[in-house]
């Protein structure tokens, strides 16, 4: 059977959701889902080859607020703005991964820098309060009649639906070529010996950059569109350590090794987080949290390959998964 | 032209200093003994400025009484932290170790959030400002200053005077000897992880004289005290004690000609320049 | 000779996950004795001195220090029943200091009460270890590297001196100066324990031995018996 059947089902299902007359709730959790699958995607296409990155909140914080203040400002459409910004985190992650790689920067260190970089921008955009309105954050500005394609924004939420959609699947699709390019071979073999690699003929830095400024420029892109669907943003939301973080745990939750994980990983959490959120109401501030803090110690502590590894492994019991290392989420050192 | 403004600004760069070097070194201590970041030191920091605030303000405890309990408080944390979330996941890949406490940031922030809500906390003292010259300096600062440099000599007569103190720096050389020095490493990593806690609250109770407390403070102080850590070299106790002094002075000097975040920003935008030129750290040997 | 042997291994077999490095191995070593344990590299000498110090566990039999069965004891207690261990490429810690290396071996309480006095006594051993005490360890050359090892073993207060290949990656003209360490040590009344595949010279130097060899023992008997033995002279010897 042509392994793309499934695929194909599954994405024709899933377009035709919102012809089922879902509630706005439940198509608002849908694109959600999307969005952040999407970004938690492009985490994941550098984060699987042991390049864990604690800063990517530096490239959605520039995806949502350069668009934003570029049609906020000028009234430049996001069609333009979205590029701009793609290019300036690509330019950003150069300037960090370059020194990195070169250096041999890895593990600890690594996670660190990144997580600086995510710094940076998060009080770059609080700096810049006069443009940015600081830390309570900036509304994108709408169009009179709430839709219009050139600036991208879309009053009826099953367009938008469909727009995620594309994005989401994009994303998917960039992973799968990822993971069978020759770039996988390379940078796996460079994160299990970087050396033995590079004595191969494998140029570990550029292979490295390259992974990096794609996952960097997507993370951009997912950044902008969560700004033209929630059409309000603000530092903490977009940038930082906390959105950084809840990046690189919701893909871990879900999975790192395998193409649907890091979806997996948003749905997982949105699910958890409005569950709490259900349950306990906002009188109990910080309990959701609690839980959720709880709940991501206790999966990296026994559930280290996330919801969909640990599937997998259940299902190919014996086999080695090609490609995963063993136990855990990167090789070690 | 003197700018006696610009000096006030080096003075308290050198007083943040202080309390910077005293938060690295104890983030230090943990990764060099047990190679291990903990993402959530600054969370422990702020634990224990509630502590103090709750003793303090709640049960009228007299300050002394409060900092020292909650000195203990935290480094009987720091012990649990070891035990029941580092233990797990020690021969695990070092990512994981990092990010088991990243999962305990927010268990942390949020069970703050849970126990005292979002409200910002002092302790509503009024401390003097110390007039010298035409400059001012909070005592506050000053009295952080003092004992920061204090604690910071503590610990280092600690570790190379005493027999602990020895096997703690040993066991980071060489793990696998240590029971034919009559060593037992799980117990070395144990007082290593109370002092490491320890080392945060008695930062805690330096800062809660001086900020007020709330469950996300520890986002604005704990990346910084990674930068320093990173930038002294990771585990080298003495790099990151001068890298403090460094960041201080960018961000009180950055600070003092543009606004306090883009103190912030020129600090972290030089960490990431120097990635380039020293990548093992400014300090490396 | 007293009745009970100092040291008994008993029936030991261990290994490293599915490899298995030593088959039912037994020996003694009684008080006052130099014993030396030899054979080819990968016979699994040190894995025999690893289980003598718990520093791995056996899969089967037990190790008897002084009447006690050392399988109950932690690893960090043995050294609390006089065994001192000087590992395989002296693993000293390379950044303390001479003293803060020997200073370690004291660690355990009973030790640290005698700190002084048998630190006098091994820089009186060590004259050169007395002029280098404020020097991190891992600057010295080999020799007195190995100098150092044995020192840090002594401030415990050890009846029983284990020895891992101590003249292993040393020039030739310091491997001399290493055994006549070991016959100095003996002089000073320890019970010695070596394990060595330099035979030649270990055998100057020891009263008995064992041969291992892929983890069984082969042969024993006094240094002057295997020295005459027709296959150690053939397979060990060269001769």
């Amino acid at each position: 059977m042509d392994k793309r059947i499934p695929a194909v089902i599954g994405i024709a299902a899933l377009a035709a959701v919102p012809q089922l007359g879902l509630g706005n709730y439940h198509l608002h959790l849908l694109i959600t889902v999307l969005i952040w699958g999407f970004v938690y995607t492009s985490w994941s296409v550098m984060g699987r080859f042991g390049m864990v990155s604690l800063g990517h909140g530096a490239f959605l914080g520039v995806g949502a607020y350069v668009v934003t203040m570029l049609w906020n400002s000028y009234g430049l459409t996001p069609w333009l703005g979205i590029p701009a910004a793609v290019a300036m985190s690509m330019v950003m992650a150069l300037l960090v991964g370059y020194p990195c790689f070169r250096f041999r920067i890895v593990g600890h260190y690594f996670a660190l820098v990144t997580l600086a970089l995510g710094e940076v921008v998060r009080l770059t955009i609080v700096g810049l309060r006069d443009q940015t309105g600081g830390s309570l954050g900036m509304t994108v500005t709408a169009v009179p009649d709430g839709t219009s394609l050139l600036a991208l924004q879309f009053g009826e939420r099953t367009v938008f639906f469909y727009v995620a959609l594309l994005v989401w699947l994009f994303g998917l699709w960039v992973w799968r070529v990822v993971d069978r390019s020759m770039l996988r071979y390379a940078l796996e073999a460079s994160s299990e010996d970087e050396d033995a690699a590079a004595s191969v003929g494998v140029n570990v830095t550029r292979a490295k950059l390259a992974i990096t400024m794609l996952s960097a420029a997507m993370t951009t892109l997912g950044g902008a569109l969560y700004a033209q669907y929630q059409m309000y943003i603000n530092p903490e939301t977009v940038s930082g350590i906390g959105i950084s973080l809840q990046i690189v745990f919701a893909v871990i939750a879900g999975g790192l090794f395998t193409q649907l994980g890091p979806t997996v990983g948003a749905m997982f959490t949105l699910l958890l987080a409005e569950t709490l959120r259900v349950s306990f109401g906002h009188d109990i501030h910080g309990l959701d949290g609690t839980v959720y803090g709880l709940l991501l110690v206790l999966f990296i502590i026994y559930m280290p390959k996330g919801i969909t590894g640990s599937l997998a492994a259940l299902l190919t019991r014996g086999r080695a998964e090609p490609g995963a290392p063993a136990a855990g989420l990167a090789p070690s050192r | 032209m003197f700018d006696t403004f610009l000096l006030e600004s080096v003075i308290n760069g050198i007083l943040l200093g202080g309390v910077l070097a005293l938060l690295a070194l104890g983030l230090n201590l943990i990764f060099g003994v047990i190679d291990v970041v903990w993402i959530c030191y600054a969370e422990l920091v702020m634990i224990g400025m509630y502590a103090i605030w709750w003793l303090h303000v709640y049960y009228g405890v007299p300050l002394p009484g409060a900092i020292v309990s909650a000195v203990m408080v935290v480094a009987l944390m720091g012990v649990l932290l070891h035990r029941l979330v580092i233990e797990p996941v020690l021969g695990k890949p070092p990512i994981n170790q990092l990010l088991v406490t990243g999962g305990v940031l927010f268990f942390l922030q949020a069970a703050a959030t849970l126990a005292f809500g979002i409200e910002f906390r002092n302790l509503g003292l009024r401390m003097p400002v110390v007039e010298f010259g035409d400059m001012f300096f909070s005592f506050a600062r000053l009295l952080a200053f003092g004992t920061a440099l204090a604690g910071v000599l503590l610990l280092w007569l600690f570790l190379t005077r005493s027999y602990l103190g020895t096997a703690i720096r040993a066991i980071s050389q060489d793990r696998e000897i240590m029971p034919l020095m009559g060593v037992d490493p799980r117990r070395i990593y144990l007082i290593t992880s109370a002092i490491g806690g320890g080392m945060a609250g008695v930062a805690a109770s330096l800062l809660v004289l001086q900020y007020d407390v709330h469950p996300a403070i520890g986002l604005s102080f704990g990346p910084i005290t990674f930068m320093i850590c990173v930038m002294g070299g990771l585990g080298n106790m003495l790099g990151g004690f001068l890298a403090a002094f460094v960041f201080a002075q960018f961000i009180s000097v950055g600070g003092y000609f543009f606004q306090i975040e883009w103190g912030y920003v020129i600090a972290f935008a030089f960490f990431i320049a120097m990635m380039f030129i020293r990548p093992k750290g400014l300090f490396s040997r | 000779m007293s009745a009970a042997p100092m040291l008994e291994v008993r029936g030991v077999s261990a290994g490293y996950g599915t490899f298995r490095a030593l088959f039912d191995v037994s020996l003694e070593v009684r008080a006052g004795e130099a014993v030396a344990v030899i054979g080819p590299n990968g016979a699994g000498k040190t894995t025999l001195l690893r289980v003598i110090s718990k520093i791995i566990a056996p899969t089967a039999g037990d190790v008897v220090m002084e009447g006690t069965p050392l399988g109950p004891v932690p690893a960090h207690r043995v050294v609390e029943l006089g065994i001192a261990h000087v590992p395989e490429h002296r693993r000293l810690f390379p950044r303390l200091t001479v003293e803060e290396n020997l200073r370690m071996g004291a660690f355990h309480p009973a030790a640290r009460a005698k700190f002084r006095e048998r630190l006098d006594f091994v820089y009186e051993l060590f004259p050169r270890m007395k002029e280098r005490r404020n020097q991190a360890a891992g600057t010295m050359s080999g020799g007195e590297q190995q100098m150092c090892a044995i020192g840090r073993a002594l401030m415990s207060g050890p009846k029983l001196l284990l020895m891992d290949e101590p003249s292993a990656g040393l020039a030739p003209v310091i491997v001399q100066q290493v055994f006549n360490l070991v016959k100095r040590i003996r002089a000073e009344g320890y019970t010695v324990l070596i394990v060595e595949q330099n035979i030649q010279q270990v055998l100057q130097v020891v009263d008995r031995a064992y041969l291992l060899e892929v983890g069984t023992i082969k042969q024993s008997g006094s240094s002057a018996e295997l020295l005459a033995s027709p296959e150690i002279r053939r397979a060990y010897l060269g001769l």
